[in-house]
């Protein structure tokens, strides 16, 4: 009998952990802090979409952005900034400037020359939180 | 330095959906893939935007010429308004029947309503429900075939879907069309005949991928079923490679297979469609 939990326990601990493929692929904590780089280069440049940062401090957002892509892509970091939902609560984004900000995502990946594949699977996890950002 | 604002305000106006997620145009004017239309409305006007589209296709089978020159407008991602002309040119029946320089007109004018749904950002797929007036210009010969009508309405349901790293990583889509029609040969032979006169559902589907941002190879199938006795009709299929460049411009060439039409078998060939988007 105590084998047989010690064995569960060496299983427990085996177990494999969250899929951090993406986070990898991104080229983990340094890959991350380039792309939010490039990221934000874009957002700050963009006329469609800086109004919206205007008053926020761009060295919070890179690290909150680079949190939240790293804890979401599998990495082993902790998101410590608000819900999505929260973040953009009273901002009514607008659905053309959710889009602004995807394409100066999915420009940046692509001045990173990550693989078309990367961006999509980024893109994957990503898109669903439209719905906690527009229009709140 | 006035050129390149010029320039940069531009690359802007033709709205702010991702690249591709307007389609191209299809034979009959609105947005889809080119011989079946998509639930997406045409450019790529965001909820907040209006988008509007132009394009020209062109189907040489040799035996045939198919021209079409349309425009469509898009209206805050919800609502899409087309019009279309198409020209059929009988290359090869025209002189058989001692009619060179034959052909047949078509006008076609569509509605189109986003009922539910994103292409890109929802997990049900963007539905859409469309119409399509049809009016046939050069009846005489339809007429001679058996038709009844020379105008009529097309209705159709579109679902609409792109998965993101949906094959093997890469960005896929899917869309699939049923169609009530009384059209003969899409319309360009009338509607409606002798036998069977009404409504029939025609199925009709597309399906491809993104290879990248800008390049997309697919295949599409639309199923017809004419009423015309006299000259039965195919399934039209076709492979193609859609180009986009940017949110301006696009490009398809395809491989188009349209059967018999009009009782000349073997109906193989290319189609070419450039659109322009603002």
């Amino acid at each position: 009998m105590r084998t047989i939990f010690a064995m569960l326990l060496a299983l427990a601990a085996a177990a494999p952990s969250p899929d951090d493929s993406l986070y990898r692929a991104l080229g983990e904590k340094q890959g991350i802090a380039r792309l939010v780089d490039a990221l934000l280069d874009r957002v700050y440049a963009d006329p469609r979409i800086n109004d919206l940062f205007k008053h926020v401090d761009r060295p919070d957002l890179a690290r909150l952005v680079g949190e939240h892509f790293c804890h979401e892509t599998g990495g082993p970091c902790e998101y410590t900034g608000r819900s999505m939902t929260d973040t953009h609560s009273g901002l009514a984004i607008k659905a053309k400037e959710f889009d602004a900000f995807v394409e100066d995502l999915v420009d940046a990946m692509e001045a990173l020359d990550l693989p078309t594949r990367t961006q999509n699977r980024m893109l994957k996890h990503f898109a669903p939180m439209r719905a906690e950002i527009i229009d709140q | 330095m006035a050129l390149a604002l010029a320039a940069g305000g531009a690359a802007h106006a033709a709205g702010s959906r991702q690249l591709a997620t307007g389609g191209a145009s299809t034979i009959e004017g609105g947005a889809g893939g080119g011989l079946v239309p998509w639930a997406a409305i045409t450019g790529y006007g965001a909820r907040e935007e209006i988008g509007a589209t132009a394009f020209a296709t062109r189907i040489n089978t040799g035996d045939y010429r198919l021209d079409v020159q349309g425009a469509a407008v898009g209206l805050f991602n919800r609502i899409e308004l087309s019009a279309s002309r198409q020209e059929l040119d009988l290359v090869a029946l025209g002189p058989a029947l001692g009619l060179p320089g034959a052909h047949l007109r078509q006008h076609v004018i569509g509605a189109k309503v986003r009922l539910a749904g994103d292409v890109l950002y929802t997990r049900m797929p963007q539905i859409a429900l469309g119409v399509q007036y049809k009016k046939q210009q050069d009846f005489a010969l339809a007429r001679a075939l058996g038709a009844r009508d020379d105008a009529d309405v097309d209705v159709y349901l579109s679902a609409t879907k792109v998965f993101l790293a949906g094959v093997g990583g890469y960005n896929a889509f899917l869309s699939g069309t049923a169609r009530l029609t009384r059209a003969n040969e899409t319309g360009l032979l009338g509607f409606g005949g002798e036998g069977r006169n009404g409504r029939r559902v025609a199925l009709e589907a597309s399906g491809g991928v993104l290879l990248s941002r800008r390049f997309a190879i697919g295949a599409e199938y639309r199923g017809k079923s004419g009423s015309l006795d006299a000259v039965r009709e195919s399934a039209w299929r076709d492979l193609f490679v859609a180009w986009f460049p940017n949110r301006h411009v696009s490009v398809v060439v395809a491989y188009a297979d349209l059967g018999t039409v009009a009782t000349l078998p073997d109906q193989t060939g290319w189609y070419l469609s450039v659109q322009g988007a603002f």
